[in-house]
């Protein structure tokens, strides 16, 4: 780990203005995941920006009859709220299948979604990883890549987003809200949020330098039977082989999200056309153009019956 | 103490203290965070130096330069130590590879410095400071593809790699039912909690380590090796150790760097490997291929069986003898095992909990289960049908006890078994339902063991044995042997161990600690009784030592009363003679496993588990089995989950943390019985008990890969058994 400062903020404004002051800042919150990586020295910030008590850690219900997650609202807070569970189950069922009740209590709501991927050639400093040393290429493709990404990857970085709670939040068409220092907010469609690796897998969203995440808005709830299924080799702790998500209406209709599959939750319009003509047309438009390894082609099987199940759980 | 004819009627069968269900006696010490872990001793807390490992990142070759300036110029940095400055140093006889490597890598995070700084986190930052310029040679990393080039390895622990009795060849030709399958097992990591540790500290020559070690005895000779020093100037201290599982039966990097450390910094240095060289810096349970051929009758009597397992190592190093069991859990007049091993520049392979045993009943028994479905048997009754209760390679020699048909007819009683259906066919919703069983095997080992008991005249009595605790209950069934010995409650007994200044005990391995430790405590007591009887003036042969006294015909002492002019002192030692070659010593068990596997996703759960144990007397029933199921848990992790990913281009293993290498966790295993069978075994020691701590991680993983066939109708043979492996053959989907 390399030297660092440390300041806590106390507003948005002066996190930001922190930000700008002071070169190779990073905000930090929950930390669950940034200091394992600076102890890697995969991260190597020179300041650390608190925002742990930034008075964003409220749940209020938006004009158009949505929820405002604040961005510090913590993981086990937001899956035991009584209107997340009610109008927005999938987003409680997700966290639940995510991490462990102690990392649950740390984590927020924004550092959630800015959890970094969990490539193990990532993790090790000593193997070439575009992500963390662009240009060194990708140790993953060719070697053991059981886990990685079938959809989206590119010939720099295969590697997954691991969020739960973010799949849940895509199908639900979040968006997530930020402040820069000028004081200027803007709402990023979720499903836009983040980068493709194409060459430059460093760059994993779209947000601007010192931009901080404010709150995520969910729109207003879409009803429907909720579902969330994580597959995974041991029943807790563990990431996704692959993870569906999916919002099935009484008529057939539903949204679906995949986690597991991609830099990203992976949710396709197109195949989310074909819910009333079952799993395997879901998931070959899901699933289109994908490119697997020996190692993780099971896959492509595994979501369309993963799909299969929870689409039967649905009917009932 | 002489041990060479079975034992009779002595103190212990009082069963007074040793036999009950009693909580650990240092259990609070570790439930309030107060037993000092090896890295926590805080005797130097005001002058110790904190040194972090450099490893290699490369697997073979050599490291071209090596640039310190940038470290040495770090913040706090006192010295830094490389093969190139540490002098000359030997290697241990149990290392395989060296402890400080360099100019030559080895293997992977093979450690090449330490830097040594003020605090740990200016360690490890200028650790991260020095850089190393590598020549990368070619190296064997692919157990598949190196199978060619195994050799016959030398006898390892008196065990020879080829046995061979009558015919197999012909009998298995001639065999009308037939069964030829091979298996895959991959490499396993230890895993335990605490990593390992040290805190070194030179007074003049003279070197004492604090470390986290289960062989003390081992060990200090191989400090005392590789530092190039007198074993007399070496002293370790393990009191209290965070797991262990095999992999700190050795000395390793930890305490060698923190010894050169602290040469180096003229400080006492500490020095804990991060989790990361838990995986590749340390040794780890071999992968193997392992074939297995079994011929039988019609009727379901083998005549022939063999079994052959491949594995690699680095050059010296050993195979996984993953074909003993088959030597002795089964009948069958013709039959020969064979192990075979490549060269392979991966960390080195070592022992973890059941070396041997674990992986190879991984392939036995379920070979066993899938012969019992081509005979049309019941996989239980075919077992009994071929036991044997003599040493099948050698019939003039029995089982001293065998009670393998008993625990597999209770477990079967108690499990349920006869609602086992037929493959695919049991289904509870999504779930496809599954029971599995399968034969628990191992030796029962015994090694001497000394020990020293002081008398005080307040009637406490301290035991010092330089015996380890590893998390399994020593300091608690050393206690209760003491207890029962002098005739006293468990609370008068002070239990002192891990200490190489204490007489040299069994140590903590191959399951042969409880009963030998115990033994070594109960010779010391023998000796203790007699010191004792006679300070009171009293006939050892007739005193009578219970409720604290000391009595003989009328009259009566208080125990402490031997000692009121001074503190009585006794040490003795059990020197195990030749029992156990005429009579084979052996511990059984059987392993009954319920699953659930979704029918869609192919995810399997456990849904109970029980084990049937029958291995000599059961000193605590409440740490052995804790034992059991701590061996029930692993083996459900080995049947499942447990895998170091090899990269083959890079040679290393890929998963190096908790979160990639993946063991049970609560959510797991929802349900885990243990019952011990009515045991005593005379031909094991004064005690008659024998080891029980690895007898529970065997058999484990093919029971649960038998009811993962039994729930689905798919048959896996290379472990872990996950669900990409079978998904292809799951029910089709609507």
């Amino acid at each position: 780990m390399k030297s660092f400062t440390y300041e806590r903020v106390d507003t948005p404004a002066a996190a930001t203005a922190a930000f700008a002051r002071t070169k190779g800042s990073r905000y930090i919150a929950g930390g669950t995941n940034l200091l394992d990586l600076m102890k890697l020295e995969i991260e190597t910030p020179g300041h650390l920006i608190d925002i742990s008590r930034l008075a964003l850690d409220k749940i209020e219900p938006t004009p158009e009859g949505g929820l405002r997650i604040g961005a510090m609202v913590r993981n086990t807070d937001l899956a035991a709220d009584a209107r997340v569970r009610r109008d927005y189950g999938l987003v409680s069922r997700a966290l639940v299948a995510g991490a462990s009740g102690q990392l649950r209590n740390k984590a927020t709501t924004a550092g959630n979604l800015l959890q970094r991927t969990r490539c193990p050639y990532f993790y090790d400093p000593n193997q070439p990883c575009n992500k963390r040393n662009p240009g060194s290429g990708c140790a993953a493709i060719g070697g053991f890549s059981r886990l990685h990404a079938v959809v989206g990857a590119s010939e720099a970085c295969i590697a997954t987003h691991p969020s739960d709670m973010a799949v849940a939040m895509q199908a639900l068409d979040a968006a997530v809200e930020t402040v820069d220092a000028a004081g200027k907010t803007r709402s990023i469609a979720l499903a836009d949020f983040y980068r493709p690796p194409g060459t430059t897998p460093h760059l994993e969203n779209m947000l601007a330098p010192g931009e901080l995440i404010t709150g995520v808005t969910l729109p207003k709830p879409v009803g429907g039977i909720h579902i969330y299924h994580k597959v995974r080799d041991r029943a807790s702790y563990a990431f996704a082989l692959i993870s569906v998500g999916a919002i099935v209406q009484p008529d057939g209709s539903g949204r679906v999200a995949l986690g597991g599959v991609a830099y990203k939750p992976w949710r396709v319009k197109a195949a989310e056309a074909e819910m009333p003509r079952g799993a395997k047309a879901v998931a070959t438009a899901l699933l289109a153009g994908a490119k697997t390894s020996h190692e993780n082609a099971y896959k492509l099987p595994l979501v369309e019956r993963t799909l299969a199940g929870v689409l039967m759980q649905a009917r009932g | 103490m002489k041990f060479d004819t079975p034992a009779t009627t002595n103190p212990i069968d009082r069963l007074k203290v040793v036999g009950k269900p009693t909580d650990r006696v240092e259990g609070p010490l570790k439930t309030t965070g107060t037993a000092p872990y090896a890295y926590e001793h805080r005797d130097f807390a005001a002058t110790q130096a904190y040194g972090h490992v450099v490893g290699s990142a490369i697997a073979k070759g050599k490291i071209a330069s090596m640039d310190l300036d940038a470290a040495h110029a770090a913040p706090g940095v006192l010295a830094i130590v490389t093969a190139a400055n540490a002098g000359k140093l030997g290697k241990g006889d149990f290392n395989t590879a060296k402890l400080l490597g360099g100019p030559e890598i080895q293997h992977y995070h093979q450690a090449i410095a330490l830097v040594i700084a003020e605090t740990f986190e200016q360690a490890r930052s200028a650790a991260a400071l020095v850089r190393v310029e590598y020549t990368r040679e070619k190296g064997a990393f692919d157990l598949a593809v190196a199978l060619d080039t195994a050799v016959k390895p030398p006898a390892m622990f008196g065990t020879e790699p080829d046995t061979s009795v009558g015919d197999f060849a012909a009998a298995f030709a001639a065999a009308p039912v037939q069964l030829d399958q091979r298996y895959t097992t991959p490499d396993h990591a230890h895993a335990m909690m605490e990593p390992h540790a040290s805190i070194a500290n030179w007074d003049g020559d003279e070197l004492t380590l604090w470390t986290s070690n289960q062989m003390i005895a081992w060990s200090v000779g191989d400090v005392a090796k590789t530092l190039g020093i007198g074993k007399d100037k070496v002293r370790l201290v393990s009191p209290y150790i965070g797991g262990g599982f095999g992999g700190k039966l050795f000395v390793r990097a930890d305490a060698i760097l923190a010894a050169l450390g602290a040469k180096a910094a003229r400080r006492p240095v500490k020095v804990a490997l991060a989790r990361p060289f838990m995986f590749n810096n340390t040794p780890h349970r071999p992968a193997t291929v392992q074939r297995v051929r079994l011929g039988a009758t019609k009727e379901g009597k083998i005549t022939a069986i063999s079994h052959e397992s491949w594995s690699g190592d680095l050059p010296g190093g050993g195979p996984e003898t993953a074909v003993a069991q088959t030597r002795l859990l089964y009948a069958g007049a013709d039959r020969m095992t064979m192990m075979r091993l490549a060269v392979l520049d991966l960390p080195e392979g070592n022992a973890m909990r059941a070396p041997g045993e674990a992986p190879g009943l991984m392939a036995l028994e379920v070979a066993m289960d899938e012969m019992a479905e081509k005979l049309g048997l019941d996989p239980v009754q075919f077992r009994i049908l071929n036991d044997t209760q003599v040493d099948p390679e050698a019939p003039s020699r029995p089982f001293t006890q065998r009670q393998l048909n008993k625990c597999l007819e209770t477990g079967a009683e108690k499990f349920g078994w006869a609602k086992r259906g037929k493959p695919g066919a049991t289904r509870d919703g999504k779930w496809l339902v599954g029971m599995g069983v399968a034969a628990a095997f191992r030796n029962n080992l015994n090694a001497n063991s000394a020990a020293r008991v002081r008398l005080s005249g307040s009637g406490v009595v301290t035991v010092e044995t330089d015996m380890t605790d590893i998390g399994t209950g020593s300091y608690t069934i050393i206690g209760q042997t003491a207890a029962e010995m002098m005739g006293v409650p468990l609370d008068r007994i002070v239990v002192k161990l891990g200490d190489s200044s204490f007489p040299v005990s069994a140590g903590s391995g191959g399951q042969w600690g409880a009963n030998s430790s115990t033994a070594g405590v109960y010779a010391a007591c023998v000796k203790l009784r007699e010191a004792a009887a006679q300070k009171l003036g009293l006939d050892p042969i007739d005193a009578v030592f219970a409720d604290g006294k000391v009595k003989a015909g009328r009259r009566s002492f208080a125990l402490g009363d031997a000692a009121k002019d001074g503190e009585l002192v006794a040490e003795d030692m059990i020197e195990f003679g030749k029992l156990a070659e005429k009579e084979q010593q052996s511990t059984f068990g059987a392993h009954f496993v319920e699953v659930g596997v979704d029918s869609m996703t192919g995810e399997i759960r456990i849904r109970r588990m029980l084990a049937v144990c029958a291995a000599g007397r059961i000193l605590n029933p409440k740490a052995a089995r804790s034992q059991v199921i701590g061996g029930m848990t692993m083996g459900a992790g080995a049947a499942l989950m447990e895998e170091l990913a090899v990269d083959k281009r890079f040679g290393f293993f890929v998963n190096h943390d908790l979160a990639g290498y993946e063991v049970p966790v609560h959510a797991d295993i929802p349900y885990q019985e243990v019952i011990f069978l009515d045991e005593v075994d005379p031909n094991t020691s004064p005690m008659k008990a024998k080891g029980v701590g690895e007898l529970g991680i065997c058999g484990v993983a093919a029971a649960v890969a038998n009811a993962v066939y039994n729930a689905t109708g798919a048959r896996v043979r290379s472990y872990p058994i996950t669900l990409d492996k079978f998904i292809d053959k799951l029910p089709e989907i609507a």
